[in-house]
């Protein structure tokens, strides 16, 4: 994978902490399953692989998820939660890891780092943060921002945006991102300095682009096909297992009551009393059982969700390249036409209907000076044009380039990431499996007893 | 009168031993005198029977005396005994054989190989009148008892005929635990009277009750019952136009609910105790009945769900190069897993949900059969009464007292022997009932388990193969 060109001022340089080698190094893809035991601690279990670049050098996690109170914008008391962000150094030598900064961070902090790169960094595909709101509830699950299950999900989901961003060859060198981990005042000021919001394309433009475009490169029409696919695919599978989920729940509970039913009952019954009770109490077991299990489960779904949000990322890519397609199809058309106009006149044959051409007609010829003058203008604005059609052109292809380095990868971390969490989702189900034959079997001795 | 035979019993009742009591002779001819209608009963043992569980010891000692017995006395005395005894409605003087003659009552368990009456009801029928729509079960019967015309019977009955049946052997047997009957329309209301599913249950119900019937050691041998599995259709109609009219049996119910609060109060401690077990019972039963059905419909929702959650993997893998093998490895491994839940979700609806409802039904029927072992105690004590306040027909009352007491005795042993019976039945069928729902969660899991772990195997097999690959 070729790197990408740095911005120098938005790259850090020299880079704070050595990520392996440079250009070439530790850039391949590679599947590196140890990197794992460096972000063990303080992570919740995620087992998501990636590519380690400052991974053996630092560790980041989100270990903490706080309540708090304060006054917002229009100075309205409101509740968030705040995140705790630790990053440590590792020594070469001993493994040990250094505390080197802590800071806290909220939700929206998040937001305002990914938005800054997605600016920036527009052939990049840009890691997803988890979901602002819980969707695909089931009916356990509560919709709320401070249910402690979703904050401690969103706090894993949160720790694996930042892993994800730095272990991204081109990402993890970014300035902002280097302070969003160890600049805790004013980083807010600092991303706004850079003044991204305004280099954002409107969406507007964009849209108007991705109706207009002539010619966009094949691939990335395919990719937004593709992410449309995989975006309508996962939230398809997501709601069905919400709702196998919700039945499932159902039928375990169910039979908790039996354990209360056959206890009443063991009362009165001599014989069968013993068998009774204790198959109620294996009832009770089980029943109890899928709560973990379902929480299992819901893990496995934020894996799949990633993936869904990650369908947003690709859509934006193919987005910037139809819109700088687009830029370039109009300079070339503009050029072009511009060029016909001088040949028009200086040859004075009016191929093409214009304004100036009629009222000429009417009202008389220009005089040959001013018509020079024209063509003179006409010839630097062509010079420029043709300028600027090169350099958007090569832009356009540094972008192309770019961008597909970028999707390979992404599609080479995809299919490992999905491939790993459909293997969980057995490993899942063979635990669970385990479990209920445990669970019956005891049931079906007491019951053989009675 | 019927087609009984006396000898013919006796040589029927290999392995049941059955005497009969002296006064009961007596007291036939008495019956047949008074012209007492002899229809609906049969070649019983006196007093509804008093079958004492479980003691198959010194049989062949016993059949001897019931042959001895039995020789002596000619099919009509033993028929119209047995008929007079029958009719036990609270106001008949009617008394069953003495409490002595009962101690010489010997049930023997019912052994397997010994069971000669095998009973199917099956291939539903609709039939379609002017007046109303109807289903009939066919009923084969096969057996080898001499009382029985012939080997093999089949005949068509509905429902109608069944609740007949019941109502006929309640009669004759207060104190009996009669099996009891699938109910009459479906608890919850249904849109149309004949769906597959009811009508299907029900032919499974009614299997059972004339099953449960032949198995049980005195209503085995009942007139009625054998009218019902041999009589054509139009011999049943004209048997069940004798015995008392719709109406009058009506009145006696009311009277007898009336005097049965009577009988409560001086209920002895150990039918205290069984009233108390039935009702806990009933209440721990229906709650069980409510739970398992629940079970059920979740198990159907949960198997609806998964069958839509395969599928959307096969979908998935259409858009993705590298991952359909994985994708729709994990389908098949969902779709298998679908599968079972539905072998579960089935045997459950066979192997526990009947049981625990015919039990639900078991147990108002026991309710019913204390409320007339109550009425027939009332009796007595009205009759105990009016001999201490009255003083009016003093020299009647003693003779008749003494009967009532008899027949009260004789309730009480019918009942308890019974209740033996019953509840060793019962231990054993919920026993079977839940092991089984047991058996079929546990086979479910293993066949999931096997599924997911050959998965696995396959995808570390395919993990390794591609590493050895990579190598140079």
């Amino acid at each position: 994978m070729e790197q990408a060109p740095t911005d120098p001022e938005r790259q850090l340089q020299p880079a704070p902490l050595e990520p392996l080698g440079r250009s070439d190094s530790g850039l391949g893809v590679a599947v590196d399953e140890e990197a794992e035991g460096a972000r063990e601690e303080g992570s919740g279990g995620d087992t998501m692989t990636h590519n380690n670049f400052w991974l053996k050098k630092i560790e980041i996690s989100v270990s903490e998820a706080e309540k708090r109170t304060g006054r917002n914008a229009m100075n309205m008391q409101e509740t968030y939660t705040a995140y705790l962000i630790e990053t440590r150094s590792v020594e070469h030598t001993d493994g040990q890891s250094v505390l080197t900064d802590s800071l806290w961070r909220r939700y929206s902090e998040f937001e305002l780092l990914r938005n800054y790169l997605l600016v920036y960094y527009p052939h990049i595909v840009v890691p997803p943060l988890p979901e602002k709101r819980a969707e695909f509830v089931w009916h356990k699950l509560s919709a709320d921002n401070m249910d402690p299950d979703f904050v401690e999900r969103r706090r894993i989901g949160l720790e694996n945006f930042l892993l994800r961003i730095a272990s991204h060859p081109i990402l993890c060198r970014d300035k902002i991102f280097y302070l969003f981990l160890t600049q805790e005042g004013n980083w807010k000021e600092t991303v706004n300095e850079t003044g991204f919001q305004l280099k954002a394309d409107s969406r507007l433009k964009a849209l108007n682009a991705t109706f207009r475009v002539k010619n966009p490169d094949k691939r990335f029409t395919d990719l937004k096909h593709y992410s449309d696919e995989l975006q309508s695919v996962i939230s398809h599978l997501l709601r069905v297992r919400a709702r196998v989920a919700d039945r499932l729940y159902g039928v375990y509970k169910v039979h908790g009551n039996y354990g209360r039913v056959f206890s009443e009952w063991s009362a009165i019954e001599k014989e069968m009393g013993d068998g009774l009770q204790s198959a109620g109490h294996h009832m009770d077991v089980y029943a109890s059982s899928i709560d973990d299990i379902l929480e299992d489960e819901e893990h496995y779904a934020d894996q799949l969700k990633e993936y869904l949000f990650y369908a947003e990322a690709l859509r934006a890519v193919c987005r910037k390249h139809e819109l700088m397609q687009y830029d370039l199809e109009i300079a070339a058309q503009d050029l072009a036409s511009k060029k016909q106009q001088c040949e028009e006149l200086a040859t004075g044959t009016v191929r093409t209907f214009s304004l100036k051409g009629m009222t000429t007609k009417l009202f008389g010829q220009e005089t040959p000076e001013q018509r020079e003058a024209r063509i003179k203008v006409l010839e630097e604005q062509i010079n420029e044009g043709e300028q600027q059609l090169k350099s958007k052109n090569l832009e356009g292809r540094e972008f192309v380039k770019n961008a597909w380095a970028d999707i390979e990868r992404f599609k080479e971390q995809k299919n490992r990431d999905l491939k790993e969490a459909l293997i969980s989702y057995a490993v899942m189900q063979i635990s669970m499996c385990k479990k209920g034959i445990q669970v019956w079997t005891n049931a079906k001795e007491c019951f053989s007893k009675m | 009168m019927g087609t009984l035979g006396g000898a013919g019993l006796a040589a029927a009742a290999a392995g049941r031993a059955r005497t009969l009591g002296m006064e009961g002779e007596r007291r036939a001819s008495q019956a047949r005198s008074s012209g007492l209608p002899a229809g609906g009963a049969d070649g019983e043992s006196p007093g509804g029977g008093t079958p004492f569980p479980g003691s198959s010891g010194s049989s062949a000692l016993l059949q001897a005396e019931v042959l001895d017995l039995d020789e002596d006395e000619d099919d009509l005395e033993v028929f119209s005994k047995d008929a007079s005894l029958m009719d036990m409605n609270s106001f008949s003087p009617m008394m069953p054989t003495s409490p002595l003659s009962m101690i010489n009552q010997i049930k023997f368990e019912d052994e397997p190989d010994l069971k000669d009456l095998f009973i199917t009801v099956d291939e539903p029928e609709s039939h379609v009148t002017t007046i109303e729509t109807f289903i009939t079960y066919r009923i084969i019967t096969k057996t080898s008892r001499g009382e029985f015309d012939s080997s093999e019977f089949e005949v068509r009955r509905r429902y109608q005929d069944f609740l007949w049946l019941k109502g006929k052997l309640e009669e004759a047997h207060p104190t009996l635990i009669i099996p009891p009957l699938p109910e009459k329309f479906m608890v919850k209301g249904m849109v149309e009277r004949f769906n597959d599913d009811f009508i299907e249950t029900r032919r499974k119900a009614l299997h059972k009750f004339l099953n449960r019937i032949a198995d049980h050691p005195t209503l085995t041998f009942n007139e009625d019952f054998k009218i019902f599995l041999t009589a054509q259709a139009w011999e049943l109609s004209s048997h069940k136009k004798q015995g008392p009219g719709l109406l009058s049996r009506m009145g006696q119910t009311v009277r007898a609910v009336a005097s049965s609060m009577r009988g409560v109060k001086n209920r002895p401690e150990e039918f205290m105790e069984m009233n108390n077990f039935i009702e806990l019972f009933s209440q721990k039963i229906n709650l069980i009945d409510k739970i398992s059905q629940r079970i059920y419909k979740e198990e159907r929702e949960y198997f609806d769900e998964m069958k839509e959650y395969g599928p959307i993997h096969i979908l998935w893998s259409a858009s993705e190069e590298d991952l359909v093998d994985i994708l729709k490895d994990v389908a098949s491994c969902i779709d298998r897993c679908c599968k079972a839940t539905e072998k579960r979700m089935s045997g459950l609806a066979e192997a526990l949900l009947p049981v625990v409802h015919e039990y639900v039904l078991y147990s108002e029927m026991l309710m019913g059969v204390m409320r007339r072992r109550d009425q027939i105690q009332a009796e007595l004590d009205s009759k105990v009464e009016a001999l201490t306040y009255k003083k009016a027909d003093a020299d009647l009352l003693p003779e008749e007292i003494g009967k009532l007491e008899d027949k009260v005795e004789c309730a009480n042993n019918a009942l308890k022997a019974d209740w033996e019976r019953w509840k060793q039945n019962m231990q054993n069928d919920i026993k079977l009932a839940f092991t089984d729902m047991a058996e079929e969660n546990i086979h479910y899991y293993e066949q999931c388990l096997a599924t997911w772990e050959s998965f696995l195997t396959s995808q570390t097999n395919l993990h390794l193969e591609e590493a050895s690959e990579d190598k140079p």
